[in-house]
């Protein structure tokens, strides 16, 4: 009887949106087995690979990995431990900030690792890789080859029965992409029961293993071993037998594309003398030469990150040299030189046209900044249009286009001011086989018809050699320059590949793993740990979001001193004191009354005197001006008028544009008047029968200062907009930079996630609330009255809430755009509006009254304003501090049902 | 030429690409739509809805009358409370004011004995306490005086009195105070966030490098993005003013706007350099969003458009001084609402004018640097 499938897929089919990613996928693996996933960019690898890790939701189909139904929660999470998974992308699930052991420490505890076990496999991992010397280096730090080392020791701490690689090597140099392929088959040696599942665009790295799937279009394309494929379809390589078994309309043109050699005695188009690039401490380029004639095409091979970009870079004029010189032409590049860059070509790494722009406005900004315009212009765009074959895109968003087309409308753009030079950065990467090709002949079209200078990078072996000469990088370092052949024939060696391999290994021949036994377990792995609860995954993420976030100077300022500088800003600025109100007289009396009205008001501590004014016209138009806030118009015979009895009235004329600041004035003028009456009075020894006195009493804030009541609601509101906000953007940096896949296929839950997340952020924003009562005392002099034990407990509550908050919007939002703008639009209004802050709730109705009592802002004002200007006892507070922790449990449980544990 | 060429083609480029995406078209036209329109009517500066309650200690008919003195829109219906409940419900904000009438205060009144009522207000609720606390007195009093006068025929009227006048704005209407000033902010927090937007996309797309191997100088890519961008929300501006402060909300606005328009372009050329110079320190659009809220709410809040620059403390409010935005709300109150012409507020147009290009040629300072340390 044959053992039940490692993996057993039927008729699995993804969509995203409503693009089909993969169709109709039926597909089994035996327990032990090994199968390569081949196919370039954007056929179906990764979603498959992510669905049998458990990554990604299962929509259609059936899928049972060892032996468990991926569509079922509880057998993914039981599954979890016994499975790895590295996705794509250099170090992708790795967090850089953090060095090689720290991120180790980590997924370590993720599994339920003790410290000492730990230890004991972290340092034999170390070893078996290599990365025993650079424990302490953050993994951001490291080159692409050790970074996928790294990964790979990640996803090894816990013995995996089944081992998912997605593009391991993918921009890896050649070397180290060796020794990793020979890590995996030490490993494999020692875990013959592992099953292995990778994925990769270099072709021919699948001849390695038992099995190789060709997937296009979704589908799958061939299986069988890679031997077989290559004698069913009759072709010396995988990447032959691929384009060989895609349809016949696909395939293009077959006849190979015949390359000329170019005349010698040819001048240098361009030309690099011992180039160097430093950032920093780090040396990018490190004095590379080389020089190519006019018409060669040059190819330039290199892992990501060896300072291919750089070198191009200088050459273009986009980054200075720091020392050497760039020649273009047999000139020293002037990057203010705009005659040159009308001779010169660029094609930047990733795309760089505008995505938001169709085919044909791109085509006319490009030309049209070149200086083409008119007749002259639309000619050569035609002439591109038809070159390149883009007639049937012109109309279509450039976002929207196939890779394929989009690298050729890159190249399009690139030529279309007729450049002598074109400087080509990794433009095919992740192209398919035969857009490859097209490629390659149209580059071939260009040097050798129209004689231009193409200077060309890449990381596909292949296309190296279709270049006139190539130059080897490594590590900032130009190993030889040559033509292929004359560099294979110099090492001796088979392939480029491995003529490649042996300049690397002669540069720096200490470079060689030490080999030592990777995998065998010392303890059985603690299977049994995988339990509901952890306070160890818990903490590991804690741990590492604190120690991230020490790391990040940004996040660390606004953390610490956004705070403290809103509060300054918040404290001073809201304010409702109106004082220091300039105003002026008009005085058309001049009568002894009149100057007691005046004296009135020069001797108000709300009022402050200006020059008095000569006539109503001026007076209106300082007014207007802001230069008053008010006027005091004093009619002629006023003094006279009133001795007699006959009723005389004094006009103040109060600006209204501020409705706030002009009610306020009313009522210090009429407060004025009534005193100014008594006074008269009681100087006239008029004794009026005692009749209603009115005593306003100003509880809490006698003096009627806005800062006592001010500056603790802006704690509040500080409070829930930054520590939301940042926990928001905690979580979500995850989602962006990709490390959210180890919430999905490691045992952690989505309590434990989202608890641990939250933990470094409820410390920091309680921190800065003990900093904001300090500066409230201090610096903004407003007295603590009450319960300093019931304020601290109430803030305490209160951050929590307001940190799960953001773990709720996180919810909600994918990019950390979103996260900022979302969470600040979230908060801002409740927390300003409905939450006692400007208005009493008690003054709200409807709809913002609701949601004044949904928000956690309304009960801590209660509290604040309570523990400091009202001074009430910790008794008194508590049924606010009560409220305030009834949030916490509800916001965190429905963020964690809200929060998904796999991808769509 | 061929730099007013290339300008031009930037700019237009700049627009269309605005104009394809569709959530930051629809979140710049909500903002100068429903959002000034909410804010406008939203918030109210006047008393409204006061929560008042009364501890009748006395129960005569003159007590029972101040129950139904107190009316809406100013104030909800008085709730009677007993003596006892007067600290727990203020120290739970149920009410900002209380009323105390003291046993016998009908009596003593009568008897010209004197009589005192207190009025207890919650002086934390600053918007209100105020206005309230003076509103309060003068309900009061008239009904005190109207009760008496039903006794007594004359009242000496008083020696010396004030008529209070309101200039520029009788009513003392809110909505158009806190819809233009909401209108203003935008101006700001908009003009700021799409030019440092603009900037980070096309760095994060690579476009800005592609840019830069081109025959373009650093200063038309700039200027491209200082005109596209300033003149989207000087539209959105006149659009904002015509359909929702005009139209929607039926308001008057007493100046010239042509004249506030040619102030806010002015003052625009301030903002999208500002945006840009974001841009340069930012290194993502996180990292331009945690700063845009640093830097832009305080010169929002700080600006005299919120609470009035007079009660910020002396250094501060000379601090203020130097930023344009302070200058900005300063001429578009006098423009917008005291209908002030060109000689009263050009100083305010210079001061940003000045403060506007020092800043432009400091962001492109920055933004060149920028560039060529771009990797």
């Amino acid at each position: 009887m044959t053992p039940p499938p490692a993996i057993r897929a039927t008729g699995i089919s993804h969509q995203y949106g409503r693009i089909p990613a993969l169709d109709a996928v039926t597909l089994a693996v035996p327990p032990g087995g090994t199968l390569a996933l081949i196919g370039p960019d954007g056929v179906g690898k990764s979603t498959l690979l992510g669905l049998i890790a458990g990554a990604k939701r299962l929509q259609r189909g059936g899928l049972e990995v060892l032996g468990g139904d991926m569509a079922r929660g509880r057998d993914r999470r039981r599954l979890q431990p016994r499975v790895a998974f590295m996705p794509q992308g250099l170090g992708r699930n790795l967090y850089p900030d953090l060095s090689v052991r720290e991120n180790l420490e980590f997924f370590g505890k993720l599994f339920g690792q003790g410290p000492g076990e730990r230890r004991q496999r972290i340092d034999r991992l170390l070893a078996a890789t290599g990365l025993a010397p650079f424990p302490d280096r953050p993994a951001g730090k490291l080159s692409g080859g050790m970074r996928q080392k790294l990964g790979l020791c990640c996803a090894l701490i816990h013995d995996p029965d089944l081992l998912i690689l997605d593009e391991p090597t993918t921009g890896v140099d050649p070397l180290s992409r060796r020794q990793f392929w020979d890590l995996i088959d030490g490993i494999r040696a020692e875990r013959p029961g592992m099953t292995l599942l990778v994925a990769t665009s270099y072709m021919d790295e699948a001849q390695r293993f038992d099995r190789a799937v060709m997937m296009d279009g979704g589908r799958i394309l061939a299986d069988g071993t890679p031997v077989e494929l290559m004698s069913r379809t009759g072709t010396a390589t995988l990447e032959a037998a691929f384009v060989a078994l895609l349809p016949p309309d696909r395939r293009g043109p077959d006849e190979a594309a015949a390359t000329t050699t170019l005349p010698a005695g040819r001048p240098i188009a361009i030309e690099a003398r011992e180039l160097t690039c430093r950032f920093g401490d780090f040396v990018a380029v490190d004095r590379v030469s080389f020089a190519i004639p006019k018409g060669e095409i040059f190819g330039f091979l290199g892992s990501n990150g060896c300072g291919k970009t750089t070198t191009m870079k200088m050459l273009t004029g986009l980054l200075p040299a720091s020392a050497g010189t760039p020649l273009l032409f047999g000139q020293p590049v002037d990057p203010g030189d705009l005659a040159t860059r009308r001779r010169v070509g660029y094609m930047a790494q990733s795309f760089s046209l505008y995505g938001d722009l169709s085919v044909a406005q791109n085509l006319d900004l490009h030309a049209t900044l070149f200086g083409l315009t008119g007749g002259a212009a639309q000619a050569r765009i035609a002439e591109v249009v038809a070159d390149f074959g883009l007639a049937p895109y012109l109309t279509a968003l450039a976002d929207s286009l196939p890779l394929g087309v989009r690298q050729r409308l890159s190249l399009a753009v690139s030529v279309l001011h007729k450049p002598e030079v074109l400087i080509l950065d990794e433009p095919t990467s992740g192209v398919d086989p035969v857009a490859r090709d097209a490629f390659w002949r149209q580059l071939t079209i260009l040097s050798r018809d129209q004689g231009v200078t193409i200077f060309v990078s890449t990381h596909y072996m292949n296309e190296a050699a279709r270049c006139d000469r190539v130059a080897f990088m490594q590590a900032g370092r130009v190993l030889a320059v040559g033509a292929p052949d004359d560099l294979r024939q110099a090492k001796d060696a088979t392939s480029l590949d491995d003529a490649f391999v042996a300049y690397m290994r002669e540069s720096a021949p200490d470079e060689a793993p030490a080999p030592g036994p990777a995998a065998a377990s010392p303890t059985p792995n603690a299977l049994a740990d995988a339990g509901a609860f952890s306070l160890r995954r818990l903490s590991a993420y804690a741990l590492r979001e604190g120690l991230e976030l020490r790391r990040d100077p940004v996040r660390l300022t606004v953390a610490l001193l956004g705070t403290l500088m809103l509060m300054l800003v918040f404290g001073f600025g809201i304010n409702f004191d109106v004082e220091n109100l300039r105003y002026t007289v008009l005085d058309r009396d001049h009568s002894p009354l009149s100057r007691t009205v005046v004296e009135a008001f020069s001797s108000s501590r709300y009022f402050q005197g200006t020059p008095p004014a000569a006539d109503a016209a001026q007076a209106l138009k300082r007014l207007q001006a802001n230069d008053v806030a008010l006027v005091v118009d004093i009619p002629p015979d006023f003094g006279r008028d009133v001795k007699k009895g006959t009723p005389a009235e004094i006009a103040v004329r109060i600006d209204g544009a501020m409705p706030f600041r002009a009610e306020t004035i009313q009522g210090y003028v009429a407060g004025l008047f009534v005193r100014l009456q008594q006074d008269l009075a009681t100087e006239a020894g008029v004794d009026e029968a005692p009749g209603l006195n009115l005593i306003p009493r100003f509880r809490y804030n006698q003096a009627f200062r806005s800062a006592d009541a001010m500056v603790p609601c802006v704690i509040g509101l500080l409070l829930v907009f930054i520590p939301s906000i940042l926990t928001a953007l905690g979580v979500v940096r995850e989602k962006e930079l990709g490390s959210i896949t180890n919430l999905y296929v490691t045992p952690v839950s989505r309590l434990e996630f989202l608890l641990g997340k939250q933990l470094p952020y409820i410390a920091i924003a309680f921190f800065n609330y003990a900093i904001m009562v300090m500066m409230a005392l201090v610096i903004f002099h407003v007295p603590l009255k009450g319960s300093l034990l019931g304020l601290s407990l109430g803030a305490l509550a209160y951050v929590m809430a307001t940190t799960a908050l953001g773990l709720l919007v996180s919810c909600f939002v994918s990019t950390q755009t979103a996260a900022v703008f979302g969470t600040a639009i979230v908060t801002m209004l409740p927390a300003i509006q409905f939450s006692g802050m400007m208005q009493p709730v008690s003054t709200l109705s409807g709809m913002p009254h609701l949601l004044g009592a949904i928000f956690p802002t309304t009960y801590f004002v209660k509290t604040v304003v309570g523990a400091f200007t009202k001074g009430l006892s910790l008794a008194e507070l508590t049924p606010f501090i009560l409220s305030l922790f009834a949030f916490f449990p509800a916001l965190v449980l429905a963020a964690t049902v809200l929060l998904r544990k796999q991808e769509a | 030429m061929a730099a007013i060429r290339n300008l031009l083609t930037l700019a237009r480029k700049e627009l269309a690409g605005l104009l394809r995406d569709r959530f930051m078209l629809f979140f710049v036209l909500y903002a100068f739509t429903g959002m000034i329109y909410l804010q406008a009517t939203g918030i109210s500066h006047e008393l409204r809805n006061a929560s008042i309650a009364i501890v009748d200690e006395d129960q005569s008919p003159l007590a029972l009358r101040f129950r139904s003195a107190f009316r809406a829109p100013d104030f909800q219906a008085p709730a009677l409370i007993g003596k006892g409940e007067v600290d727990r419900a203020m120290a739970d904000a149920r009410y900002t004011f209380v009323l105390d009438v003291p046993p016998d205060f009908q009596a003593d009144l009568l008897a010209g004995r004197g009589a005192e009522l207190q009025i207890l207000v919650d002086a934390t609720a600053m918007m209100q306490a105020g206005i309230g606390a003076a509103q309060i007195q003068s309900v009061l009093s008239d009904e005190v005086t109207r009760f008496l006068a039903r006794d007594k025929t004359t009242i000496v009227p008083d020696a010396v009195s004030a008529q209070l006048r309101f200039a520029f704005n009788q009513t003392l209407e809110t909505t158009r105070f806190t819809g233009l000033m909401a209108i203003l902010f935008n101006v700001t927090m908009l003009s700021v966030l799409l030019t440092g937007a603009a900037v980070i996309r096309e760095r994060e797309h690579g476009t800005l490098e592609h840019l830069l191997v081109m025959p373009v100088r650093p200063l038309e890519i700039m200027g491209a993005k200082v005109l596209a961008n300033g003149l989207v929300v000087l539209g959105m501006t006149a659009l904002s003013l015509a359909l929702i402060i005009r139209w929607a909300l039926g308001i008057h606005l007493a100046g010239s706007l042509p004249l506030f328009m040619a102030g806010t372009a002015v003052y625009l050329f301030f903002t999208t350099a500002l945006g840009i110079f974001l841009a340069t320190v930012a290194r993502s659009m996180p990292q331009l969003g945690l700063l845009f809220i640093l830097i832009v709410l305080p010169l929002n809040l700080l600006s005299g458009g919120n609470t009035p620059l007079e009660s910020m403390p002396i250094w501060l409010q000379r601090i203020m001084q130097f930023s344009p935005a302070t200058q900005f709300v300063a001429f578009a109150q006098a423009i917008l609402y005291r209908g002030a012409d060109i000689t009263l507020v050009w100083r305010h147009f210079a001061a940003v004018a000045g403060m506007g290009a020092l800043f432009f040629c400091l962001s492109l300072w920055r933004f060149r640097r920028h560039l060529a340390a771009a990797r």
